[in-house]
């Protein structure tokens, strides 16, 4: 029978075959990517940091001296605290937040105003971040001047503010998927023995959704631990072991984005920079694998 | 009071369209009453009534009246919780919650009860007499805390029966309760039904008409949203009054 009979590759169509071979590289392209600038990322940096950095020092000593002139030192401790204050304290506004606003666009709003809700979400999720560091700045600024008689507004408190503003959007839309997800046999079921809206959520709900809540926290917080220009524009961005809320900080991500511009390629100030953007590579990827571990837990259950 | 629940001209719509018409039906309490019909024909529905758990659906309307223990349950100052508690349901598709088996057996409990009101022996107790009941501890008293949704389908729909036990229901409404079983768990779900008549009154649509004839005592044939017929099981199946009946009973609808 001639018309069951598989056919060649070479039958197809030219065009089918030139579309196959463009789909295939998009795909293969972003893995390239990925290795691509992890590749260089390490190569500008891998001469210090194999012959040279005291990789103790560079991660627990506080002292952030790139440009000294006798005595150069190259201490990320105080950048470290920086980065994960900044995003813990950002954590806790944007986690109560994002997973309430989640639970109710999934359990409690009409049809119509999730709609409604989807996209003014959405379109927070598009607000750039520079925009947000300019509000930090400029509104935020005089506002935690005013609220807490503090001399300057710009500190991680600021700065945290940017970030859960900027994070409660990728959490309110990965907890509602989850949420999503929990067939309604579940809520039905517990509805039918009587419990009551608020009890489904959190008797029901809650436990059955956790791993997708769990990522959707982790990857909001991935963003906050990259996030650099609100940041940089918010927290004050000068280094400092961080006492409170109201104190002034400076971010891995910042320095990296404020001291590039002026040093000379090459050179060890350069590298280091380059080694930063390591650390912030493997933080940030430890992370993700955390929550993609974890998302691939839901799909077994 | 001899019944467990009286509808009176009741009348129900999804949207435009009614799914129930003009049905008045009274259920005798303490015995079995099946709910026979075509697809469609709204015997979930009528079902899902009783509890009040159509509502969840947005697009529902009810008017008439319908009494479930001498209260009539469209009233303002009914409590749904208090209803379900009183009215169990089981559905066509085991539907266990994915926690510990334990742990779904005491769920109404703690739904209705305040926190940490039960001490463990308490809850280890009305877990095994539960479990004891529907002819699970045998099986499970070992596997307490396996999570319910991974047990076989025939114990999933067991452990669904027990978790109604301890609210201690009047009624237990029964939606299809053996489509997914195979022969040896309908027969099993049906036994248990015939035990636990008496205590409950059991409500249970089927598809399945040998299964009516073998449990149920009293049967109602529904056709397109309106209640046909509602007799003695035996008598509506060897001496139907009406056509309908007769052509559905000797299978010449699908
Ligand atoms: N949520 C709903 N929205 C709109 N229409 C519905 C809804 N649920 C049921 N219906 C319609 O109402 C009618 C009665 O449905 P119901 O589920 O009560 O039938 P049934 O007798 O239980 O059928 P089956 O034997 O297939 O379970 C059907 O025509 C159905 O399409
Ligand atoms: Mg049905």
């Amino acid at each position: 029978m001639n018309i069951l009979r598989k056919k060649s590759t070479a039958n197809l169509p030219f065009s089918e075959t030139v579309i196959e071979l463009f789909i295939r590289l998009c795909g293969f392209s972003c893995i390239i990517f990925v290795f691509g600038i992890f590749f260089f990322v390490f190569r500008e940096g891998a001469g210090f940091l194999f012959n040279g950095l005291d990789i103790g020092q560079f991660l627990t000593s506080p002292e952030w001296y790139p440009t000294s002139l006798n005595n150069k030192r190259y201490g990320t401790f105080a950048l470290i605290l920086g980065t994960f204050s900044v995003t813990a304290l950002a954590m806790c506004m944007a986690v109560p937040f994002g997973l309430g606003a989640a639970i109710f666009v999934s359990e409690f709003c009409s049809p119509k105003l999730r709609e409604t809700f989807k996209i003014v979400i959405e379109l927070l999720a598009a607000i750039p971040s520079v925009v947000w560091g300019f509000i930090g700045l400029t509104l935020m600024n005089q506002l935690i001047i005013q609220v807490f008689n503090a001399p300057i507004g710009l500190t991680m408190l600021n700065g945290s503010i940017m970030l859960a503003l900027m994070s409660v959007p990728i959490i309110v839309s990965i907890a509602e998927d989850a949420l999503k997800a929990v067939p309604d046999s579940y809520r039905e079921a517990a509805e039918a023995l009587g419990a009551t809206r608020w009890q489904v959520v959190y008797r029901v709900l809650l436990p059955a959704a956790k791993n997708g809540l769990l990522a959707a926290v982790l990857l909001g917080a991935a963003r906050s631990i990259g996030e650099t220009m609100a940041v940089l524009m918010a927290t004050g961005h000068s280094v400092n072991i961080p006492s409170g809320p109201l104190s002034w900080i400076r971010t891995l991500t910042a320095t990296i984005a404020a001291e590039l511009g002026e040093v000379a390629r090459g050179d060890e100030h350069y590298q280091v920079l380059f080694i930063i953007g390591i650390l912030l590579f493997t933080i940030t990827f430890v992370v993700n694998l955390i929550a993609d571990l974890v998302i691939k837990g839901i799909r077994q259950e | 009071m001899n019944y467990s629940i009286e509808a009176e001209n009741l009348n129900l719509w999804y949207g435009d369209f009614q799914a129930l018409i003009d049905v008045n039906v009274k259920i005798p309490h303490g015995q079995i009453t099946s709910l026979i019909g075509p697809s469609g024909c709204g015997k979930s529905t009528l079902l899902r009534c009783f509890n009040r758990v159509n509502e969840r659906y947005g697009n529902v309307t009810t008017k008439g009246k319908i009494e479930v223990l001498g209260k009539n349950i469209y009233d303002a100052d009914v409590s749904l919780p208090e209803l379900r508690k009183a009215v169990g349901m089981v559905f066509q598709r085991p539907n266990p919650l994915p926690i510990s088996v334990y742990e779904n057996v005491l769920f109404g409990l703690r739904i209705h009860s305040p926190m940490r009101s039960m001490t463990r022996t308490e809850s280890d107790q009305i877990v095994e007499e539960s479990l004891t009941s529907v002819f699970l501890w045998q099986d499970l008293k070992d596997r307490l805390k396996t999570r319910a949704t991974s047990l076989q389908l025939e114990q999933q729909q067991k452990l669904c029966i027990a978790r109604l036990l301890p609210l201690k229901p009047k009624i237990i409404l029964m939606d299809e309760p053996c489509s997914a079983l195979d022969a040896k768990g309908t027969r099993a779900v049906e036994e248990l039904m015939e035990v636990l008549a008496g205590t409950y009154t059991f409500i249970i649509v089927t598809h399945n008409m040998a299964q009516a004839r073998r449990v149920s005592k009293e049967c109602i044939f529904m056709f397109l949203g309106e209640l046909i017929e509602h007799r003695e099981t035996q008598v509506l199946f060897t001496d139907p009054k009406h056509e309908k009946t007769s052509d559905y009973v000797q299978m010449r609808y699908g």
